[in-house]
């Protein structure tokens, strides 16, 4: 019998801080598999984010700088524009990129900037304690919004990736999501091709991944996969946005 | 021929894996690990086809497969 499935070797073999049943391990192991497959870990840089995911500094072994609350991308445009041999990444949540990382995200996407953006949206401040974000959908209940989204008071979910699509600068664009094996492939899939992006001919790429938060969505981590299903997919349709800098 | 190995020690119970097992060969066991989870643990593993969709939906790596 022959390894089919192993740890890849850009995954540090430590555990995570994450709750049980958190799928920013398997992004984290997307993005690992990605790095391995295209032979790029020797010349990676990631910028970390605030939030969840600060510690994926500890948890992928290229090398790592992390940024202020938001600016990964400003952090990581001077990384690249520095070291232009090397492949910047962003591994951002919703509460770090689509709130107080808004102005840098459309900037670097609009001046088509040759990074690599990983944004996971899980609809909340996960690290804080379940805080309503700009993501959050109508009528959810969080910590800060305890009687469900109201639009009157806070707005409609920001849908980052449609926004960002109108822009010129943008070579790749897709949602995907990580809530079943099949979702988790094609997730794969756009990961790979977010890297491969910049590998080939250094545009900006982005993929934003549907996550799941089973403690601060007060579920169980398998109904937290249906809950995925059943109300994150709707309002965030998953979709290739751009390929090649054109408009699917 | 296939097999699954589980690292138990680095599992955290959320038991993702359980559902998504075609063969549904996967369930959590009644003793806890060092972290105090409930590990994943496979109960026949003379019927694991080596789909590798548990490893898939692990978010913590803890499963390798061979075929």
């Amino acid at each position: 019998m022959k390894v089919v499935f192993e740890r890849p070797q850009a995954l540090s073999d430590v555990t995570t801080h994450y709750c049980p049943g958190c799928t920013h391990g398997i992004i984290h192991r997307l993005v690992a598999e990605t790095i391995d497959e295209l032979g790029i870990l020797e010349r990676t840089i990631g910028v970390a984010s605030v939030g969840c995911s600060v510690l994926a500094y500890d948890y992928l072994e290229c090398d790592w700088q992390q940024a202020a609350h938001g600016r990964a991308p400003a952090v990581a445009t001077g990384i690249k524009r520095a070291l232009p041999d090397s492949i910047v990444f962003t591994y951002q949540g919703d509460g770090d990129l689509a709130s107080i990382g808004t102005a840098e995200i459309i900037h670097a996407a609009n001046r088509g900037e040759a990074i690599t953006v990983i944004y996971v949206n899980n609809t909340n401040y996960g690290m804080t304690g379940g805080q309503m974000a700009p993501t959050t959908l109508v009528g959810q209940v969080t910590t800060t919004s305890p009687r469900g989204r109201d639009t009157k008071e806070a707005g409609y979910p920001l849908r980052m990736a449609e926004m960002l699509a109108t822009l010129k600068g943008v070579n790749y664009l897709a949602r995907v999501a990580v809530n079943s094996p099949a979702n988790i492939m094609k997730a794969k899939r756009a990961i790979k091709q977010a890297f491969t992006v910049q590998v080939e001919d250094g545009g900006f790429a982005l993929v934003e991944v549907l996550s799941t938060c089973p403690t601060n969505w007060r579920l169980d981590p398998v109904e937290a996969l249906k809950w995925l299903d059943d109300n994150m997919i709707p309002y965030y349709p998953l979709a290739e946005f751009k390929v090649s800098g054109e408009v699917k | 021929m296939a097999k699954v190995e589980f690292n138990e020690e680095r599992c955290k119970g959320c038991g993702l894996c359980t559902v998504v097992c075609p063969e549904d060969i996967i369930a959590l066991a009644a003793r806890i690990n060092k972290m105090g989870y409930h590990p994943a643990q496979v109960k026949e593993m003379d019927k694991c086809t080596g789909c590798t969709l548990c490893a898939r939906i692990c978010p913590d790596c803890v499963i390798k497969v061979y075929r």
